[in-house]
């Protein structure tokens, strides 16, 4: 049996920053709304909300409610979904699984994240939550120290240099500084990468992404529901193929700590699912909350050989205009990371690139095939996506 | 945070924590920390098993900005260690000066105060490394 797969009809956010005048409701509505505006529904049959961690950050749960009551949609069905930093990508699977169950017609998906509320060593504190609390957190580890073991190690392993990780971070901004909804719109040099203070020898502030608050929202439904709409096919996107994996949740009980391999399987399943290899994939939004993160998931998803994932950076092989470009609107890094509503960011902008909508100097030429890929924990749990226009 | 509750929290592991008693399955297979399923083949047949606490540093980092609640020994090493038995685990080091860590360095485990709560909270010990004493 082949099941039909659904569409993305409508995206909409509201630019990642720091929105001190704006609750987490304010501007998870407001990209929702600018989502149904954008695929012209007034109503929708349910909502998922990616969200991490709420409760910590903001003292509110029950976001399912919260959202859906706040945006005007009515009784729906409305639920969260949890994956740490994967929330987003998670729960446009979810979605889309739904719409392809027949379940539901018309879904919309929301990611936010409001985290400036939260005094910085508190929020440091919460974004470790992710990891494992009793083994990891208990002895003083914070999310970015694990992250700086398995940089030094990924350093050490394949004699990579600071240096070379940095350009992660440069192509990151370069792209970022095109696209209005960045949070950071200034392009940077890998001097300002080595520049910057270390956080967690040898992983520095602008290896890291910032915290920030963002939402972003899509709508899912079927091609025939599309149809009947009226929702003109050249905005049509497709939710080609999806994988999601989970690893061990504690770093040091890892089979290899420089493989993702929750990444792999997950990338695995969608390749099959969309029909493609990666080779045909046109760009990829990586998780790049760290920069070692963006090597290691290129090799995860394909793109480079094990240990060669930095070298693709080096030889200029990630800019928007080359072979596999990255972070065509910034990444993590740039445009911001927001936890949970980053997969539903990287979605919103595959979906742009894919209708030719992306901004001027980043997009991708003749797109037809993009892949999104979001990673919860230190590679514990990762979903990816492949996107494809119809 | 130093309510009763929090205790109940930290002394069910506490001989894990002070002994670093990990896990062997029916095939072999030595983890940690200890868990009732093998991580590796999956035999429930799993029975403690006591590590020597010695091992050598695969990865490590010096945490200049911690989660709240650590603020005390800042800025402080956090190591991976490979242990002897094979299991690698995530520690901070102690007594050594943060420039002669390095990859390979030989260490053994070690009783320290982690954690401290608010006045009338408890105080969390657990195991942290130092080089090996010659």
């Amino acid at each position: 049996m082949t099941i039909e797969k659904p569409v993305i009809i409508g995206v909409g956010m509201i630019p990642v920053g720091e929105h001190w005048k704006l609750s987490l409701r304010d501007i998870a509505v407001e990209a929702l709304l600018n989502a149904m505006d954008d695929a012209g529904v007034e109503r929708v049959d349910s909502l998922y909300v990616g969200n991490m961690i709420s409760g910590s950050f903001i003292e509110q749960e029950n976001l399912g409610a919260l959202i859906a009551d706040w945006a005007g949609l009515g009784n729906v069905p409305a639920v969260k979904v949890e994956a740490a930093c994967a929330s987003g990508g998670a729960a446009v699977q979810e979605g889309a699984k739904a719409v392809m169950a027949g379940l539901e017609d018309v879904v919309a998906v929301v990611g936010v994240e409001k985290m400036t509320d939260a005094w910085p060593s508190d929020a440091t504190r919460y974004l470790a939550y992710a990891a494992d609390a009793d083994w990891e957190l208990f002895h003083g580890a914070s999310f970015v120290a694990l992250n700086a073991l398995i940089m030094r190690h990924y350093m050490n392993t394949y004699g990579y240099t600071e240096e070379d990780l940095a350009l992660f971070a440069v192509n990151a901004h370069a792209n970022g500084a095109k696209n209005p909804y960045a949070m950071f719109k200034g392009p940077i040099k890998v001097e300002t990468v080595l520049k910057s203070p270390y956080i967690a020898d040898p992983l520095k502030l602008f290896d890291a992404s910032p915290v920030c608050d963002g939402a972003a929202a899509v709508i899912i439904t079927t091609q025939e529901k599309a149809k009947e709409l009226g929702v003109p096919r050249e905005k049509w996107v497709e939710v080609a193929g999806m994988g999601r994996a989970i690893d061990t949740i504690n770093l040091a009980n890892r089979e290899d700590l420089l493989t993702l391999k929750a990444a792999k399987i997950a990338a695995d399943r969608a390749y099959r699912m969309a029909g493609v290899e990666a080779k045909e994939v046109n760009f990829f939004e990586v998780h790049d909350a760290f920069t070692v993160m963006a090597a290691l998931s290129l090799e995860a998803l394909g793109v480079a050989k094990k240990g060669e994932g930095a070298k693709l950076a080096r030889e200029g092989q990630i800019a928007v205009d080359a072979n596999y470009p990255i972070q065509t609107m910034g990444g993590l890094k740039s445009r911001g990371h927001p936890v949970g509503a980053t997969g539903v960011y990287q979605t919103v902008e595959a979906v742009l690139q894919l209708r030719g909508e992306a901004p001027e100097g980043i997009q991708v030429p003749n797109a037809e095939v993009g892949l999104t890929q979001n990673i919860g924990g230190t590679g514990s749990n990762i979903t990816v996506n492949v996107f494809r226009r119809v | 945070m130093g309510k009763p509750m929090q205790v109940a929290r930290h002394w069910r592991h506490f001989r894990e924590k002070y002994a670093l008693i990990g896990g062997k399955c029916e095939n072999g297979h030595i983890f940690f920390p200890y868990r009732s399923v093998c991580p590796v083949c999956g035999s429930r047949n799993v029975k403690e098993y006591e590590l020597n606490g010695k091992g050598k540093v695969i990865s490590w980092t010096i945490v200049r900005n911690p989660p709240s609640g650590f603020e005390y020994y800042r800025p402080y090493p956090l190591a991976l260690i490979q242990l002897e038995e094979g299991p690698v685990v995530l520690a901070q080091l102690t007594d050594v000066d943060p420039e002669e860590i390095h990859e390979g360095m030989e260490v053994e485990m070690v009783t320290r105060k982690l954690r401290e709560f608010d006045e009338d909270g408890i105080i969390l010990y657990g195991y942290k490394f130092r080089p090996v004493l010659k």
